[in-house]
C-alpha cells in the first residue's frame, strides 16, 4: 500500500489522535447534569454522561477506572475535565489520565453544590478549549494509528465484502507495524478454532480459548433458552443469518488472511505494542466501542449489512456495507459502499485500498457519517450488579 | 449477471447477491476455486439468504466457509430457501 501519510495531533506522551476534543468527563452517575451544563456554558467542549460510577466493587470496579481514565488519556482527547460527586474517585481518575501529560482537571460536587461546581469547572473548560483550539495537526506515519474492528447488524453480506475488506486492511496495517484489535467473544461462537489458529503462540492460544471458555461459560448460566432471540438478531436473521456459527465465521473475515493475533487485553486494556490483539468485548456495538476507544483505539472500522448507526463521542466510526439495498435506504449512514464485491465488480484488495484511503481522509479531520449524524454512544460495560 | 456465491468448493449452500425468483436457473460463483455453480432456484431466496445446493435430511449438517453452520430440523430440496424453519444452531442449546 505504500507508506501513507496522515496530518494528525501528536500528543504529549508521543501518541496520535485523529481528532482534539476536550471531554466534561463524568465520574457517576449524579454529575451528569454538571457536565452537561459546563459542555452548554463552553463551546466546543464534549460532555461524556453515562450510566454507572456509584458502589461498584471488585473487577466491576478496576474495569470502570480503566474506562473512565482511558477515555481521558486516548489520544483524540486534548484536555479533560473531570466532575464527581466527591474527590477520592475523582482524583483518581484525574491521576491516572495526567499520566500521559496532558492537560486535566477536577472538581467535586458535595460541599458545594452544583452551580458553584459548574462555575469554577466551566472557567477551567474555557482554558482548555482555546489552548487546544491552536493546537496544529502535523504529518504522522498511517502505521502509528492505533485502529478497532467489530461489525454490527450483520447479514450475510458482511461475511462476503465488508468484513473480508476490513480483513484485508488489517493484513496491511498490521504488515506494517501498525496497531488493531478486534473481539465481539460471544460471536465467535462456531469460529473459535478459526480465531485461536491465528494465535501468535501457544501461550497466547491459551489465553484466548480461556477467555472464550469463561464467556460461553457466562451464557450457559444465564441463558433462558438457545438465544436464537438474541444471537443472531432480528436484524442478522432478516438478512440471511441463520445461526451463531454463521454469524461467527462471517465476523471473523475482519481477521485478515495473514496476520496472527499477538496478545489478549482485558476489556479496556492498552495493547502493550504494535500487531493485532484480541480484547474480551461483548458483542453489543456501543458497549465493545466504548471499551476500544477507552483502549487507545482512534480510529473505528465498522462493517454492516442491514444497517447499524452507531457512533462513540471520542473515536470515529467509519461504516461499511456490502449490502446493495442498504448503500441505498440507509445511504446517510454509510461511508464506504463496497457492494461491487458482490457481483465481482470490484476485488478485495481494490476495497480494501478504498477503506485505507477513508482512514486517511478520516484521520485527516474528514466527519464520518456517525459523527455528521451526532451519533455519541458512550457505554459502560457493567460486569455484575453495584453494592 | 451472477444470482449466488458460494464461500468454499466443499459448502453445500449458496448465498443469493440478488433477490431470486422462483423457477430461476441461477448462476454462481465458488470464491475459494473462482469455479462457475449453477442451480435451480424453487422457491424465492430473498438477498442475502440461502439456497440449497443439495438435498438435506433432519440431522444433518450444513456447510458453509467449509465448516458446519449447524444442524437440518426439516428435509430440505436443493433449490430450496435454507434458514430459520429448517436450520437450528448445535451451540447454546
Amino acid at each position: 500500500m505504500g507508506l501513507r501519510k496522515i496530518s494528525a495531533y501528536r500528543r504529549e506522551n508521543g501518541r496520535v489522535g485523529v481528532r482534539n476534543h476536550v471531554a466534561i468527563l463524568s465520574v457517576d452517575d449524579i454529575s451528569n447534569a454538571a457536565c452537561e451544563a459546563v459542555s452548554h456554558n463552553i463551546q466546543g467542549t464534549l460532555a461524556l454522561p453515562h450510566a454507572y460510577g456509584r458502589l461498584q466493587f471488585g473487577e466491576d470496579l478496576e474495569l470502570f477506572f480503566r474506562t473512565m481514565i482511558g477515555t481521558g488519556a486516548n489520544p483524540n482527547v486534548a484536555a479533560v475535565v473531570v466532575i464527581g460527586i466527591e474527590p477520592g474517585w475523582t482524583n483518581r481518575i484525574v491521576e491516572g489520565i495526567a499520566k500521559t501529560g496532558k492537560p486535566v482537571a477536577g472538581f467535586s460536587i458535595e460541599g458545594k453544590g452544583d452551580i458553584r461546581t459548574i462555575a469554577d469547572a466551566s472557567y477551567k473548560a474555557k482554558e482548555f478549549v482555546q489552548w487546544a483550539s491552536e493546537l496544529s495537526r502535523e504529518e504522522c506515519d498511517f502505521s502509528e494509528l492505533y485502529i478497532s474492528v467489530k461489525c454490527g447488524e450483520s447479514d450475510t453480506t458482511t461475511g462476503l465484502a465488508s468484513c473480508p475488506t476490513v480483513g484485508d486492511v488489517i493484513d496491511k496495517h498490521c504488515a506494517l507495524k501498525g496497531t488493531a484489535s478486534f473481539g465481539e467473544t460471544s460471536e465467535l461462537t462456531g469460529a473459535e478454532h478459526i480465531v485461536a489458529a491465528k494465535a501468535a503462540s501457544e501461550a497466547v492460544r491459551q489465553q484466548f480459548m480461556a477467555a472464550f471458555d469463561d464467556y460461553t461459560q457466562m451464557i450457559l448460566r444465564e441463558k433462558r433458552n438457545d438465544l436464537s432471540e438474541s444471537q443472531p438478531t432480528k436484524g442478522n436473521i432478516a438478512g440471511g443469518l441463520t445461526t451463531i456459527e454463521e454469524k461467527a465465521l462471517g465476523n471473523v473475515e475482519k481477521l485478515g488472511k495473514k496476520t496472527k493475533f499477538v496478545g489478549c487485553l482485558k476489556p479496556a486494556e492498552a495493547p502493550a505494542g504494535a500487531g493485532l490483539w484480541y480484547m474480551d468485548t461483548s458483542s453489543a456495538a456501543a458497549e465493545a466501542v466504548t471499551l476500544w476507544a477507552a483502549s487507545g483505539a482512534v480510529v473505528h472500522l465498522f462493517p454492516t449489512g442491514q444497517g447499524n448507526v452507531i457512533g462513540n463521542p471520542i473515536e470515529p466510526v467509519i461504516k461499511l456495507s456490502g449490502n446493495p439495498k442498504t448503500v441505498t435506504t440507509m445511504a446517510e449512514h454509510i461511508d464506504l459502499d463496497v457492494s461491487a464485491i458482490l457481483q465481482g465488480e470490484m476485488t478485495l484488495d481494490e476495497a480494501g485500498e478504498a477503506l485505507l484511503d477513508m482512514i486517511a481522509r478520516t484521520a485527516n479531520g474528514r466527519l464520518t457519517a456517525a459523527e455528521a449524524l451526532g451519533h455519541k454512544e458512550f457505554v459502560l460495560t457493567k460486569l455484575y450488579r453495584s453494592a | 449477471m451472477i444470482h449466488f456465491l458460494v464461500h468454499d468448493a466443499s459448502d453445500d449452500v449458496g448465498v443469493a447477491v440478488v433477490d431470486i425468483e422462483p423457477g430461476t436457473h441461477c448462476a454462481g460463483r465458488i470464491l475459494s476455486t473462482n469455479q462457475p455453480r449453477e442451480a435451480s432456484a424453487n422457491e424465492a431466496i430473498p438477498l442475502g439468504h440461502k439456497i440449497a445446493l443439495r438435498d438435506f435430511a433432519v440431522g444433518d449438517t450444513v456447510t458453509k466457509y467449509d465448516c458446519s453452520i449447524g444442524k437440518v430440523v426439516q428435509p430440505i430440496k436443493a433449490g430450496q430457501h435454507v434458514h430459520v424453519h429448517n436450520l437450528k444452531t448445535k451451540r447454546w442449546a
